[in-house]
């Protein structure tokens, strides 16, 4: 790990202005993806702006069908919450199936998303949920937020400040972890709204992202037996040692039918 | 955490008594090798290859060298220059022809060839460790990569290219033991011949401490210091000494403080310990290494990988006739210290297992691959021997259509055939299998299995349960026996006992205690046979300037060999006690008795304690100087008659998901015959965490390398490392024999654990698949693979329907 300048902003705002006038500054959250990426020598930021200062990034509350967490809730905030577990129980759940006490006791949501780690759980919340991304100048919805393999929408100065989850009549996140990391080799986020079901993936793929034909099947028949014979093609699927695609394609709609089960209870 | 049943054995000491080096440990207060700062200490990073095979073609290091804070940076070149001498291996192997192991050199920095990803190539030293890693990364080298052999199959395939010109098969050596006519005789008129392909994962070992070493040479008086993490400190200053840099033990200091966990793979002399004593010298100042976990994988000597072939005779009934097996071993790209004896010593010598097999021929073939060395770990050798015997006695009964346990039951070593001389050149003493299998079945409720398995049914889960009746043979060794059969140093145990003035002892080992709590059991064997109080004794080990010469720790011998030999002291200590004690009651020493402590006048209350005792030796006023000398202090070396053989019953219960292939272990049964059992508490956590590491490797853990060299499982992303919550309560019991040969009667117990639950494991996953028609899967049993294997049975059956 190579020296850098340390700064703890109060504010967006200064948060910002100091990230500009950095030459190769970066975002600090709870430092759980960064800093293993620092030890690696795999970047070399010159400054370091640490969002653990600024208020305005923590919080959850309710508006509406919405429920608001702001970008520096930990892991471990969120799967405590109170606030979480009576609106969207399965986004607790998620949050607390994340890594293990120390990972969530430092990580944040704005940092999983921002790092857009292809086996992370958030994203398949934020798909599945029908979330909006704010940030400190615009709102990027789910569906145009994750860009591809370690790639979001967010531009190298911008802010991730809260996540807008819409809260669903019922949901239920199923994980299949990987032994050695924890991480998802598939997760599946399977959320029932009254337009219709989101089924949100991750782990499976190079990025997360939407099963179309389960929602729509499930859309129909909001039950286990109507995933019967969905599969989906392993081509576009990641191949590790651990898991091959066609192993993830297997798992797939395993998974899916199994955060149906636990979403209908 | 566990339910636990010891039965205690008369005489034996026995008490759970909790470990008195924890304190320490718990607290933090553990003193490790990267907590030792010396004055004006420099610190170096390794510059190590990222390929497995190439040429260096140029290496530039003065952009390094001109970094801040750098002080210094040794290629191969200088190594070379200064004729420093090779990494040794501790033991010779020959072919069945008669001809030696091929053995390669192993330069402590490579100047030319690089033959593994993680190889030494240069070593950066600089004020502070930062400093040294960002230079190492301004050193330029070119390589012309080379075609490499990253596995076995790789390495053994036709035309592979060759890892040493000397060995252009790859070839190591090819070495074999037993009758081979017997077999082929018995086997052409078996029965049935029942075969096996089984392999062994290759694993990492894992320390939690990753390894460290400090060099520091001191000119004043010509004196060299190394402290460093490994389980045998004597070992490391012989062969640093004498093979590498030409040091006479007289100047040479090795120094192992407390290491966090070994399990094989800090026995072995490792470049970076001769690297930084070499590079002491030449800065004249003290040079500290310690490893980062990335460099732990890539460095470490690994454990296991061999691919084994088998072929097992038996008759109708399920009696074994012959046992024949064919053996490819992987040493890595270099012989580490041991590697050449786990495939063939301490695993060939094994494959009668517990059973009356009376003609059983082995052959071993060794070979260089690509890829970092593998020695020894947990277990080292008898692992692979059980997995093999354990797979293929379960498969002869599957094929013969008799009961797993009965097949076993036919074919053990009665109590009554002890002493047992194998068909591959052991001599069990002792032992009862039915004794531990009948103790297994009993705390695992055997009987009521089949309703276990009906409510894991309920539950769409397919239950299996599966046994493993293992021998193995440690406490190594008799130094005679290991001389002709190879190893190039002793394997005696040393000691010596100070019984202080006022009666407090000290007890110097040749023993380490990187885990297994030797600073309490030893205590309380000397407190048991000394009659002092257990807070009276201190037990010292780790330090060449203050114990004697022995061997260290590995093999499950410290206890079996290393307190034999403290025995051995004590026996001389009370012989001497026995004189002072006479003169000083004015008796004859006919006529003392000796009791808990004390040496008493036999039929009067007439006594002296051992600290009387010893404060008259010290103080000898009055004192028979005529017969002995004053002080009470006595040194003793135990070189084992024969191996010791703990043997047990591991029962193991999965369940499998059928849909996922995940496999869970819900019930974990050890009862082990392990010999005497000093302290119960100490033998449960290593029954513990042998039964941690043997699931490990059955279940997760795998070190992968692909074609080209590269290691794809080099952090624990990728590692399957075994959890606490992977596991459901272990149920372990002990069952002792005493051992006949040693004073102790004890055997071992710190790696039965990992040899006997694999095969427990995998033949319980495929109890659980049997029904789908699954017949074979490979360690580790990961849920992809069980996924496979259920698929290609469920099509195979669709296609003969
Ligand atoms: C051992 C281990 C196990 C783990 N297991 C899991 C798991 O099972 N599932 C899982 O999902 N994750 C897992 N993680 C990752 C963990 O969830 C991290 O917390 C998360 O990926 C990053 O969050 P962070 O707050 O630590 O971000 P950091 O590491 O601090 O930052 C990550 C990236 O996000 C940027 N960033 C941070 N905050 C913002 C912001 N507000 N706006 C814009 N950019 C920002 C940073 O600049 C950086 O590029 C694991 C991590 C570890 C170390």
């Amino acid at each position: 790990m190579r020296d850098f300048q340390f700064h703890r902003p109060s504010t967006v705002a200064e948060a910002l202005h100091l990230l500009r006038q950095a030459s190769a500054g970066k975002l600090l959250g709870g430092g759980q993806s960064l800093l293993p990426v620092l030890k690696l020598d795999m970047a070399e930021p010159s400054d370091l702006v640490s969002l653990s200062g600024v208020t305005e990034l923590r919080g959850i509350r309710t508006e509406g069908n919405q429920l608001i967490i702001g970008a520096f809730t930990t892991h471990a905030e969120v799967a405590a919450s109170a606030e979480v577990r009576a609106k969207i129980p399965s986004l607790a759940r998620l949050a607390d199936g994340i890594g293990d006490p120390q990972v969530r006791n430092r990580g944040t949501l704005g940092g999983s998303l921002a790092h857009a780690d292809p086996a992370a759980d958030y994203p398949a919340a934020v798909l599945g949920l029908s979330a909006t991304v704010h940030t400190d100048r615009r709102t990027v919805p789910a569906d145009r937020f994750f860009t591809g393999l370690f790639e979001t929408a967010l531009e190298p100065d911008e802010i991730l400040t809260a996540v807008r989850f819409t809260i669903p009549q019922r949901a239920a996140y199923a994980k299949f972890a990987s032994h050695a990391s924890r991480y998802a080799v598939v997760g599946v986020m399977v959320a029932q709204y009254p337009g219709g079901v989101r089924v949100g993936v991750t782990g499976a793929g190079p990025s997360a992202f939407r099963w179309t034909a389960a929602e729509s099947a499930l859309t129909a028949r909001f039950a286990p037996e109507s995933l019967a014979g969905l599969t989906y093609p392993a081509d576009d699927l990641t191949s590790t040692p651990e898991a091959t695609a066609d192993y993830r394609a297997h798992l797939l709609p395993i998974m899916t039918k199994r955060a149906v089960q636990t979403a209908l209870g | 955490m566990s339910t636990t049943t010891h039965p205690s054995i008369p005489g034996s000491i026995g008490a759970a008594i909790p470990r008195r080096e924890d304190r320490r440990f718990i607290t933090g207060a553990g003193r490790y090798v990267d907590d030792i700062v010396l004055p004006h200490q420099a610190y170096a990073v390794i510059v190590r290859s990222p390929h497995a095979y190439a040429q260096i073609r140029a290496i530039a290091t003065a952009a390094a060298l001109a970094a801040p804070g750098v002080l210094a940076v040794f290629t191969g070149h200088d190594v070379a220059a200064d004729k420093v001498g090779g990494i040794p291996c501790g033991w010779l192997v020959k072919s069945k022809d008669g001809s030696n192991m091929v053995e390669p050199p192993h330069p402590m920095l490579v100047k030319d060839r690089v033959r593994h990803v993680g190889d030494q190539v240069a070593v950066v030293i600089a004020e502070s460790k930062a400093e040294a890693r960002a230079a190492a990364q301004l050193i330029e080298i070119d390589y012309e990569v080379l075609p490499a052999v990253g596995t076995l199959q790789d390495a053994t395939a036709p035309g592979a290219p060759a890892v040493w010109a000397e060995a252009p098969d790859n070839v190591c050596f090819d070495w074999d033991l037993g009758d081979k006519a017997a077999v082929a005789t018995a086997m052409a008129s078996a029965y049935k011949i029942i075969d096996i392909e089984v392999r062994q994962n290759r694993v990492i070992p894992n320390a939690i401490e990753p390894r460290a070493a400090i060099g520091h040479y001191d000119p004043a008086g010509d004196y060299y210091t190394l402290y460093t993490t490994s389980q045998n400190p004597h070992l490391i200053r012989l062969l640093l000494g004498a093979f590498v840099l030409g040091i006479p033990e007289h100047r040479l200091r090795v120094v192992a403080p407390d290491v966090g966990g070994g399990f094989g793979s800090k026995i072995y002399h490792y470049a970076e310990e001769a690297i930084v004593v070499w590079a002491s010298k030449k800065l004249g100042r003290p040079v500290k290494w310690t490893a980062e976990r990335s460099e732990s994988f890539m460095s470490d000597a690994h454990g296991r990988d061999t691919i084994m072939t088998a072929q097992l005779a038996v008759d109708k009934d399920g009696k074994f006739l012959a046992f024949k097996v064919h053996n490819v071993a992987n040493m890595g790209a270099y012989l580490s210290t041991f590697a050449p004896a786990i495939p063939t010593y301490l695993s060939a010598t094994l494959m009668a297992g517990c059973y009356t097999t009376p003609a059983i021929y082995v052959e071993v073939k060794a070979v260089f691959t690509h890829t970092v060395p593998v020695d020894a770990y947990r277990g080292a050798g008898r692992p692979e021997a059980a997995y093999l015997i354990e797979r293929i006695v379960d498969k002869a009964a599957r094929e013969l259509g008799i009961d797993r346990l009965a097949i076993r039951r036919k074919n053990f070593i009665r109590p009554d055939q002890f002493p047992y001389k194998t068909p591959v050149a052991l001599e069990y003493d002792v032992g009862d299998y039915e004794a531990t299998l009948a103790l297994a079945l009993k705390a695992g409720d055997y009987d009521g299995y089949p309703a276990r398995r009906a409510a894991s049914q309920q539950r769409g889960k397919l239950r299996g349960i599966g046994f493993s009746t293992y021998v193995e043979g440690c406490g190594i060794a008799p130094s005679a026996l290991v001389g002709q059969l190879g190893a190039r140093a002793g394997l005696y145990e040393a000691a010596t006992v100070r019984v202080h003035p006022t009666g407090s002892v000290s007890v110097f080992t040749g023993t380490h205690s990187h885990g297994q709590g030797h600073e309490t059991t030893f205590a309380q064997l000397v407190s048991d046979k000394l009659g002092v109080p257990f807070d009276h004794v201190d037990i010292v080990h780790g330090d060449t300037d203050r114990i004697p010469f022995g061997m260290g720790t590995y093999g499950s011998r410290s206890l079996s060999v290393g307190g034999s030999a403290i025995v051995k002291a004590i026996d001389k200590i009370l012989k001497k006690g026995k004189t002072i004690a006479a003169h000083l009651l004015a008796v004859s020493e006919s006529d003392l008795v000796w009791s808990r402590g004390e040496f008493r006048v036999a039929g009067t209350d007439r006594r002296k304690t051992i600290a009387e005792v010893a404060f008259a030796a010290y103080v000898p006023h009055n004192y028979p100087i005529d017969k002995i000398e004053p002080g009470l202090e006595e040194s003793a070396f135990y070189d084992p008659l024969n191996f010791t053989f703990p043997a047990g019953c591991h029962l193991c219960e999965v369940e499998v998901d059928p849909d996922t292939g995940v496999v869970q272990v819900v019930q974990m049964v050890a009862a082990d015959d392990v010999g005497v059992v000093l302290n119960p508490m100490i033998v449960d956590g290593q029954l513990h965490g042998g039964l941690v590491q043997g699931i490990g490797q059955a279940l997760y853990e795998e070190a992968q390398y692909d074609e080209s060299g590269q290691l794809l499982t080099g952090s624990y992303l990728n590692y399957g490392m075994p959890r606490a919550s992977d596991f459901p309560f272990f149920n372990v019991s002990t069952h002792p024999t005493a051992c006949t040969h040693n004073p102790i009667g004890a055997k071992g117990v710190g790696e039965v654990g990992a040899i006997g639950c694999p095969p427990a494991v995998i033949n319980a996953v495929l109890d659980a698949l049997a029904p789908l028609g699954v017949t074979d899967i490979s360690m580790p049993a990961t849920p992809e693979k069980v996924w496979r294997a259920i698929a290609s049975a469920q099509a195979a059956a669709s296609t003969r329907d």
